[in-house]
């Protein structure tokens, strides 16, 4: 199992879905929604927020693992914006594991670089 | 401090290094501070919505009314009630760093430890500890500080069900320099406002005759066509094609870095426009190539309309 490694999984960061999962997460944050006030602030445009980068990963893991897994912990390291217009791609690696205790490495790569890296631990039953 | 003291971040006053680490300390030895319970219990429509947007057809979280383990910070997040949102220690960090022209934020970490799955009609309550303050920094965004706190999320039992780790950087935003004015200014006058207006709002404007609708290139007082002073414009689709061009080597113009193109561009409705190529290496520019029409501010008041490859 260590080394295995997760099939891929691209998300197309249209702007309903950068916008859909904002609200989904209760995340009213303008730069989420509002596309001339994201620019105004700097930004190329509205981008995921947090809550959805969380919320992505574990399903990309628990896509992988199945509905049995249960999720123990997820540890991100946020790199660079994921923009409304992008891809947003993970790939993952088995990367520890004893029982039934596994250990994923994540990565969630946007055009721009890396937007997400971290570690997924998960039990499965 | 209670939640009724102060609500505008950056009123709060500039603080010296020493000073920023004093009310670290002091908002760490608060230790951890209870919010407000959610203000829905756990439940399956907003675990419903969460998982369509997410893309999540895990089918187990409502075949078992449970939540998604990733949602548990979603139940606490206050939503457009801003004003419902009471104070935690992180909250007079963040105004002092403010204050201090810590102004840019930008998150780095998010870890999640989850204790158990949350079910549907559980009720959550968030406890927050400030962790502590590193800094200043140089980073690549500016100097700033790190700020690091902790949120734990307990049921109406007081069982901690969720916790976690976040930290964010404060940074100090790098001046934006102030654009020297351009030294080249346009002529604007009562024949030619229509074209610089319309440059401003991203719209390339031709002159129209208001009697015959023959369009004109510089604007002018009078139609070629039937003498008519009436006028108007139309807006150019933006597109042409490059009708001849000189690349200027010298001598130097101010404000300008040589050599630069100077084209005459002919649009598809028909007349010719003089402007730069821009974002193209002098030795590929080419009679006949397509161009598009780009704005480029050259001051705080003056855009010029430029042309570069489609």
């Amino acid at each position: 199992m260590i080394g295995a490694a997760l099939p891929e999984l691209s998300i197309d960061l249209t702007p309903t879905m950068v916008v859909s999962t904002a609200l989904a997460t209760m995340d009213y944050t303008p730069v989420h929604h509002d596309t001339a006030l994201a620019r105004a602030q700097g930004s190329k445009d509205i981008f995921l927020n947090i809550l959805t980068t969380m919320g992505l990963v574990e399903r990309y893991v628990t896509d992988w693992a199945g509905p049995r897994a249960v999720i123990r912990s997820i540890d991100v390291k946020l790199g660079v914006p994921a923009y409304a217009g992008d891809r947003l791609t993970f790939s993952g690696t088995v990367v520890a594991g004893a029982g039934e205790r596994l250990t994923v490495e994540v990565r969630g790569r946007v055009s721009l670089g890396e937007h997400a890296t971290g570690t997924v631990t998960l039990e499965t039953q | 401090m209670t939640a009724s003291d102060k609500r505008e971040p950056a009123e709060a006053a500039p603080m010296t290094d020493e000073e920023l680490h004093e009310l670290a300390g002091k908002q760490a030895a608060l230790g951890e501070v209870r919010g407000a319970p959610a203000a829905d219990p756990v439940n399956v429509p907003m675990i419903r919505h969460w998982l369509t947007a997410m893309g999540d057809e895990n089918p187990r979280y409502l075949e078992e009314g449970l939540a998604p383990p990733a949602m548990a910070q979603v139940w606490t997040m206050p939503g457009l009630r801003r004003g419902a949102k009471d104070r935690s220690p992180v909250d007079d960090m963040m105004a002092a760093l403010d204050g201090s022209g810590y102004t840019g934020v930008v998150a780095t970490n998010c870890e999640q430890t989850y204790h158990r799955y949350v079910r549907v009609g559980e009720r959550l309550t968030p406890a927050t500890r400030f962790a502590g303050l590193a800094g200043p920094k140089r980073t690549a965004l500016g100097v700033g500080y790190f700020a690091t706190w902790n949120i734990t999320w307990y049921t109406d039992d007081d069982e901690p069900v969720a916790e976690m780790m976040f930290r964010v950087l404060k940074f100090r935003p790098p001046k934006a320099k102030a654009m020297e004015p351009y030294p080249l200014q346009p002529a604007v006058n009562q024949d030619t406002a229509f074209f610089w207006e319309g440059v401003n709002r991203g719209e390339l404007r031709v002159q129209a005759c208001a009697d015959c609708g023959e369009l004109r290139h510089p604007p002018g007082p009078l139609c070629p066509r039937c003498r008519s002073s009436e006028r108007t414009y139309r807006v150019a689709d933006g597109t042409g094609t490059l009708f001849s061009y000189v690349v200027h080597h010298h001598p130097p113009v101010p404000g300008r870095e040589t050599p630069f193109v100077v084209g005459v561009v002919e649009l598809p409705e028909g007349v010719r426009i003089v402007g730069n190529v821009v974002d193209c290496p002098v030795e590929e520019v080419r009679i006949g190539m397509p161009l598009r029409v780009t704005y480029r501010r050259m001051d705080d008041r003056l855009v010029l309309p430029m042309w570069t490859r489609p």
